[in-house]
């Protein structure tokens, strides 16, 4: 099976935040990053496909120059190869312009089957896959918690996860899109070896015109929404923080929840 | 033209969702504020009861897509009933609740409509004739402001609790049927069945206190740290959703949207950050005791009481401070 993972790379969630100077996003310098959390979880389930069907994984990211290191380590991972669309025309758009771009470099190809992750850590649309397999014309599912193939029939079955603990199961037609959730399976370690094979790897960063993509609809000049600032919430109206020491802490904690709160 | 604002709403056996009953809000107070109708859609199979009760509040008309074809969700039959009902009647706003059903098509539907598409809005306000939505970016540590350009539909779906259900306006609305070719849209997904995911046994709802730990624990090693917390407060374990995904606690012990919901008297929450989707599991406890090394962490907004520190030296301080007020 021809397999294609979409990873985006994010802010790394322990990183401190800072507002950019246009106060449209943070401010990028010094800020650690990271492969998405449930894009690992996807990468993985697609390393695994591939070992039992003999097949491969070639990986896609839209993003600046910085997301190289994020392909690189998918690289290390197991992918063959990588797809960086970095040209400027595909960035600074929505969900719409980045699934579209997606959509034409996968399509260029033919796989099988994308995997993506559910949702990103930054942004966190959670529409990536999906509009990608509307693009692409192929069914799709949200969320995915298990994936049972049966390639003789051109199927996959999936667990769809539902509010609450529940799943639902279903049946989907090759070629699909599945957009996975976190916990899937247990993402691997990258090996020495795989770091070092890595370095070997083509990442190929095809602009708008090889995938015969109109720059129109991409980027900003596609996108359908803005982003008017971003902003730390309100402090303040949220807890009485308490002061001091871990130990002199703790038993003011423990007092205040005895006589205030009363719960002790 | 005054603008219709659609708001799309989700029924499981003809019961409505309560986040839809929350976009029903969000759809009122949009319309008054751009001056426009707010109108409810319902998709489904055996919906005359359903459809009667959302027709007992203000709305200018219920649409509604009744047919077996619809009866089971799936994206493929959702995506072209709303399409060619929004291409036919051309709302300026369709508004979701944001549930998984929503997000599970949403971007699927923006794809066919070439529409704009803004999840998980938790505030809006209009500001010079345009609509500014409000959503949580990273986590919830930052909240960002966007607004659509160009023409078209814009797609909104409205994160849990953001509006409230209890205050939706009470009238009368004309039921209208939507009359489509529903035979003709491909399902796109054979539905088996629904199964339990975690098949565990623990029922942390009814837990009168609850120690739940994140995954700024660091090291499933650590967990001991915990449990001994657990034990000093006559508490279960809780956990947010990494430390499941990660095998340091099992996944009955989940806390937020895919976990369990509870509210207990009590809620400690340790080295977890408050995303969104752990706070609704866990925001109606009784008193929350919030222990983050960030003091801008998001779970400090919900708790009642907080301390800033590293939690391997608080959360065993607190242990020791419990046991000692108790005559241990
Ligand atoms: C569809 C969907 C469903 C989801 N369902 C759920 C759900 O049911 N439940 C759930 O919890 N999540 C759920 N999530 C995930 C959710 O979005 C967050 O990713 C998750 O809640 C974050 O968990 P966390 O707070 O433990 O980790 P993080 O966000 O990584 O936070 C860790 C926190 O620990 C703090 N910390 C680190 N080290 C220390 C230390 N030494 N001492 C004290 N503090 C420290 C950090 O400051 C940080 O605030 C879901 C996500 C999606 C997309």
């Amino acid at each position: 099976m021809r397999i294609a993972v979409c990873i985006k790379q994010v802010p790394d969630t322990e990183a401190r935040l800072r507002l950019s100077g246009d106060g449209t996003w943070i401010d990028e310098e010094d800020l650690s990053f990271v492969i998405n959390e449930s894009d690992t979880y996807a990468l993985e389930e697609a390393l695994q496909i591939a070992e039992r069907t003999d097949g491969e994984v070639v990986v896609f990211s839209l993003g600046p120059e910085r997301v190289r290191e994020a392909l690189r380590k998918a690289l290390a991972l197991g992918a063959v190869r990588a797809v960086h669309l970095q040209d400027p025309a595909f960035l600074g758009g929505d969900g719409l312009t980045v699934g579209r771009a997606l959509a034409g470099a996968i399509a260029a190809e033919g796989f099988d089957l994308v995997l993506t992750g559910s949702q990103s850590d930054d942004v966190g649309f959670g529409s990536i896959g999906s509009i990608i397999a509307g693009e692409l014309g192929w069914p799709h599912a949200w969320l995915v918690m298990g994936v049972v193939l049966d390639e003789a029939n051109h199927k996959v079955k999936v667990a769809r996860e539902m509010e609450g603990g529940m799943n639902e199961i279903s049946n989907l037609d090759l070629p699909a899109v599945l957009e996975v959730q976190a916990g899937l399976n247990k993402p691997r370690y990258a090996s020495l070896k795989g770091i070092m094979q890595a370095k070997k790897k083509e990442i190929s960063e095809p602009g708008p015109g090889d995938l015969g993509l109109a720059p129109e609809g991409l980027g900003e000049s596609g996108a359908k929404i803005e982003v008017i600032s971003v902003a730390f919430p309100e402090t303040g109206k949220g807890a009485q923080m308490i002061e001091g020491d871990a130990e002199t802490a703790a038993k003011t904690l423990v007092e205040k929840l005895q006589k205030e709160a009363r719960i002790l | 033209m005054s603008k219709k604002i659609w708001i799309v709403l989700q029924q499981r056996d003809g019961k409505i969702h309560k986040m839809a009953w929350e976009a029903v809000r969000a759809g009122q107070i949009l319309a008054a504020e751009v001056g426009g109708t707010a109108e409810a859609v319902l998709l489904g199979s055996g919906l005359e009861e359903a459809a009667s009760e959302v027709g007992q509040c203000s709305l200018a008309a219920v649409h509604v897509a009744d047919d077996a074809n619809l009866a089971e969700y799936t994206p493929g039959r959702f995506v072209r009933t709303l399409e060619a009902a929004i291409n036919a009647a051309q709302p300026a706003y369709v508004l979701f609740p944001h549930t998984y059903q929503t997000v599970d098509f949403l971007g699927r539907l923006a794809q066919s409509l070439d529409a704009a598409l803004v999840p998980e809005v938790v505030a809006f306000e209009t500001v010079d004739g345009s609509v500014e939505w409000q959503r949580p970016i990273l986590g919830g540590k930052m909240f960002a402001k966007v607004r659509a350009k160009g023409s078209g539909p814009v797609l909104v779906s409205l994160q849990s609790g953001a509006y409230s259900a209890d205050e939706v306006e009470k009238g009368s609305a004309p039921i209208e049927s939507l009359n489509l070719d529903y035979a003709d849209m491909a399902a796109d997904r054979e539905i088996l069945g629904v199964e339990e995911a975690a098949g565990g046994e623990v029922d942390l709802s009814q837990a009168p206190v609850i120690v739940s730990v994140g995954r700024g624990l660091g090291d499933e090693e650590k967990m001991p740290i915990m449990q001994d917390l657990a034990d000093a407060l006559g508490a279960e374990l809780g956990a947010s959703r990494p430390v499941i995904d990660s095998g340091w606690l099992p996944r009955d012990r989940q806390i937020g949207s895919s976990g369990q919901t509870v509210t207990p008297k009590l809620y400690v929450a340790a080295g977890i950050s408050g995303a969104i989707q752990h706070l609704v599991g866990m925001k109606g406890s009784q008193v929350i005791v919030a222990i983050n090394k960030d003091a801008s962490a998001p779970i400090f907004n919900v708790a009642d009481y907080g301390i800033v520190g590293d939690l391997h030296e608080v959360v065993p301080a607190v242990t020791a401070a419990l046991k000692e007020a108790s005559g241990d």
